[in-house]
C-alpha cells in the first residue's frame, strides 16, 4: 500500500464520526523505484490531505517532507522528488491501519489493505 | 475536412462512440457536434463513413490510437465504376494530390475490398488502371512514405452480410493513419498469466479505456477490478490506476506469487496500479470530504449472469431474520465477515453515487450494463443521475437472450447533498419502473432457464430491431 491510498482511506465504522487519518502501524515497509510524473503530482497535489501524509511518511521512516505545503512548490524539482517517493514509492507491505477513534485495525497483508467491517460495525 | 473513415465489420456498435471519444481527446471537439455521413446507398452499419474532422493531425491521432478504425483516408475520388472513379479522382484539386506523387517520395497502392475477394491478378490489373495518376516517386513495399488505398465493395445486389448492395462503390484515397491491432494479440487473454473466470478481453479494454479518454498521467479507478483486466488497458494508455476488490483472494493473493494482479502488469512491463485494497462498493472506505481525485472509473459490475455481486452484511442479518451478530473479542483478528447478495440495482445505484463524489468534472464513468434482449426498449431503461449525462451507448450481443451495453457517462455538474437525494429518489423510480428485471437472480434466471415454446412465438421486440447478420462476434 502506497501512501497515496492511504491518504484516501479512512474508517467507515458505524459510530465513528472522523475516521481519518488512520495510524499506520509498521511491519515491513518496501521501497518501489517508479518513474516520476511531473504532471500527475501536480494534479493530485491538490487533492491531498498534507498533515496526514508528513505524518505518514514518518511512520513510514521517511520524514523530509515540510510541514506545510502549496502549489508553488510543486515548481522545484527537490520538492517534487520528495513529494514522489513520499506518495508512490513507499510501500506498507506488512502491517495495520488503525481507526483513530475506535482502535480497530485494518490488517495490510502482501500491501493490500483489508477495509471490509464486520457484520457488528456496518 | 472530411475524410474517409473505413472501419473494421465488427462491434459495430461501438465504432462511431470510440471515434467521437477520441475527437474529443486529440482535437477538443464536443462528442454529438462530430459530424458523420454515409456514401450514397449505403447502409448505416457499413464499414464506409465519411467524418468531419478539424486537420489530418486529429485524424491521424484518433486513427493510430483507435481500435476500430481499419484506416482514415483522404478521398481523392469515388464512383460507381473505374470510369466515374477516373473523373473523379481527375477533378481533385492537383495541389492537393501532386505533394505525394513527388519523384524523391516512396509509395505503395493496396487493394482492397469489403464482401469480396480480389485475385492477385486482378489487383494488378486494378493497380494499372490507374495510370492516369501521374506517380513520379518511387515504389516501396515495405516502408512508404505515402500509402495509397483502392477499396471497393461487392457488385449490385450482392448479400455480403449486410443488406443487399444497392450500387458497387470504388473509394481511392490517401492512407492518414489506422488502428493498431497488434496490440491485441500482445494482451490477448490467453497468454495472460492470471485470468478469473470474467476477465474483460483485451480488444473491449482498449475500447473501454477510450471511452473514458485515458491519457498518460491520469488517475483511473476500478471499484471491481477482478484480476485487473481493464486496468491493463488503461496502464498501457499511461494512466495511474488504482483498484477495488471485495474478494480479497483475487487482489492480495491471486495464484500464487507469479500469477496475481502485479504479475499481469509486469508480465506487459507497465507501471503497477498505484493502489489496490479490499473493499465493498457498498460502503467504500474513502475518507470524508474526499472528492473529485479520479479522471476517470471504468468497469464491468458484476450483474449475477456469470458472477454475482456480493456486499457487506450477512444475508440473514440483513433482512433482520437474525440478531445483530457481535464478533467475539478474541476472534475479531481473524473473522470473517459474511456477505450478502447485491443486486445490480444497488450496485449500479452506489457505483453512479461513488462516482458522482469522486470523479472530477469532465471525468468520465464508462461501464457495462446488461439488457434482456425481449425486453421492451423503453426510454428510460438505463440508470440515470442528475450529475451525469449519458453520451454514448453501444450495444454487444452476448446471447440470443441477453446482451451488455456499454455506457459512457460524462460527470457534468458537482456533487452535493441535495443531488445525491434527488438522485436516491430516481433511482427508486428506476428501480419500480426496472422491477422485473432487476430482481435479484432474475436476470441470471432469463439468461439460463430452458425456454418455453410458447413464448417464444410471441413478438420480440428488442430482437426484431436489430439485424439478424448481428451474430455474437458483430
Amino acid at each position: 500500500m502506497r501512501l497515496l491510498t492511504h491518504n484516501m482511506l479512512s474508517s467507515k465504522i458505524k459510530g465513528v464520526s472522523n475516521g481519518f487519518p488512520l495510524r499506520i502501524e509498521v511491519e515491513k515497509v518496501i521501497e518501489k523505484q517508479v518513474e516520476l510524473n511531473p504532471d500527475f503530482l501536480k494534479n493530485i497535489f491538490p487533492k491531498v490531505d498534507w498533515k496526514a501524509l508528513v505524518e505518514a511518511g514518518r511512520t513510514m521512516g521517511f520524514a523530509e517532507l515540510p510541514e506545510e505545503a502549496d502549489l508553488l512548490m510543486l515548481d522545484s524539482s527537490e520538492f517534487l522528488s520528495k513529494f514522489h517517493h513520499a506518495l508512490l514509492e513507499l510501500h506498507l507491505e506488512e502491517g495495520a491501519l488503525v481507526c483513530p477513534e475506535t482502535g480497530r485495525k485494518f490488517p495490510v497483508n502482501k500491501g493490500i489493505p483489508n477495509m471490509l467491517l464486520h457484520e457488528d460495525e456496518v | 475536412m472530411w475524410y474517409l473513415c473505413v472501419f473494421y465489420h465488427r462491434l459495430l456498435d461501438y465504432r462511431k462512440p470510440e471515434v467521437e471519444s477520441l475527437a474529443e481527446l486529440y482535437g477538443g471537439l464536443q462528442m454529438s457536434t462530430v459530424e458523420w455521413k454515409l456514401p450514397q446507398d449505403h447502409h448505416p452499419d457499413s464499414p464506409f463513413h465519411f467524418v468531419n474532422l478539424p486537420s489530418e493531425d486529429v485524424a491521424r491521432s484518433i486513427a493510430n490510437r483507435s481500435i476500430l478504425v481499419k484506416g482514415m483516408y483522404e478521398l481523392w475520388g469515388q464512383g460507381n465504376s473505374y470510369e466515374e472513379l477516373e473523373e473523379s479522382i481527375k477533378n481533385y484539386p492537383e495541389d492537393r494530390k501532386l505533394p505525394y506523387l513527388a519523384c524523391e517520395s516512396t509509395f505503395k497502392i493496396t487493394v482492397d475490398s469489403f464482401g469480396k475477394v480480389i485475385s492477385f491478378q486482378e489487383q494488378n490489373d486494378r493497380i494499372k488502371g490507374l495510370s492516369y495518376i501521374p506517380f513520379q516517386g518511387r515504389v516501396d513495399l515495405k516502408n512508404p512514405e505515402n500509402k495509397f488505398w483502392l477499396m471497393e465493395t461487392d457488385d449490385h445486389g450482392a448479400n455480403n452480410g449486410l443488406p443487399p448492395i444497392v450500387k458497387r462503390t470504388v473509394f481511392f484515397g490517401r492512407e492518414i493513419g489506422g488502428a493498431d491491432r497488434k496490440r491485441i494479440p500482445t494482451y490477448q487473454l490467453k497468454s495472460r498469466m492470471y485470468l478469473g473466470p470474467t476477465a474483460m478481453d483485451a480488444e473491449m479494454a482498449f475500447l473501454m479505456a477510450n471511452q473514458a479518454l485515458v491519457t498518460s498521467g491520469k488517475l483511473v479507478y476500478d471499484p471491481f477490478v477482478g484480476t485487473g483486466s481493464i486496468l491493463i488497458a488503461a496502464a498501457h494508455f499511461g494512466a495511474m490506476t488504482m483498484g477495488a476488490d471485495i474478494d480479497i483472494r483475487v487482489v492480495r493473493d491471486g495464484r500464487g506469487p507469479d500469477c496475481n494482479v502485479w504479475s499481469n502488469f509486469k508480465q506487459y512491463g507497465l507501471s503497477m496500479p498505484v493502489g489496490l485494497l479490499r473493499a465493498d462498493n457498498n460502503l467504500p472506505p474513502w475518507r470524508p470530504g474526499l472528492k473529485e481525485v479520479f479522471d476517470a472509473i471504468i468497469c464491468d459490475p458484476p450483474y449475477g449472469v456469470r458472477a454475482g455481486g456480493r456486499k457487506s452484511g450477512g444475508r440473514k442479518l440483513l433482512k433482520g431474520a437474525v440478531a445483530p451478530y457481535t464478533v467475539p473479542d478474541d476472534k475479531r483478528t481473524d473473522h470473517i465477515p459474511s456477505t450478502a447478495p447485491y443486486s445490480l440495482a444497488e450496485c449500479v445505484h452506489d457505483l453512479l453515487d461513488l462516482s458522482a463524489k469522486m470523479l472530477i468534472l469532465g471525468g468520465r464513468l464508462v461501464y457495462f450494463y446488461p439488457v434482456l434482449r425481449d425486453y421492451d426498449i423503453v426510454e428510460d431503461m438505463f440508470p440515470e443521475h442528475p450529475c451525469f449525462k449519458l453520451v454514448a451507448k453501444s450495444e454487444q450481443i452476448l446471447s440470443s437472450r441477453y446482451s451488455r451495453v456499454l455506457l459512457t457517462m460524462v460527470k457534468t455538474g458537482p456533487y452535493t447533498d441535495e443531488i445525491a437525494e434527488l438522485a436516491r429518489i430516481k433511482h427508486l423510480e428506476f428501480k419500480e419502473n426496472h422491477l422485473k428485471s432487476l430482481e435479484d437472480g432474475s436476470l441470471h434466471s432469463s439468461v439460463f432457464s430452458p425456454s418455453d415454446p410458447q413464448l417464444s412465438t410471441g413478438p420480440k421486440s428488442w430482437k426484431d430491431i436489430k439485424q439478424k447478420y448481428r451474430g455474437k462476434y458483430v
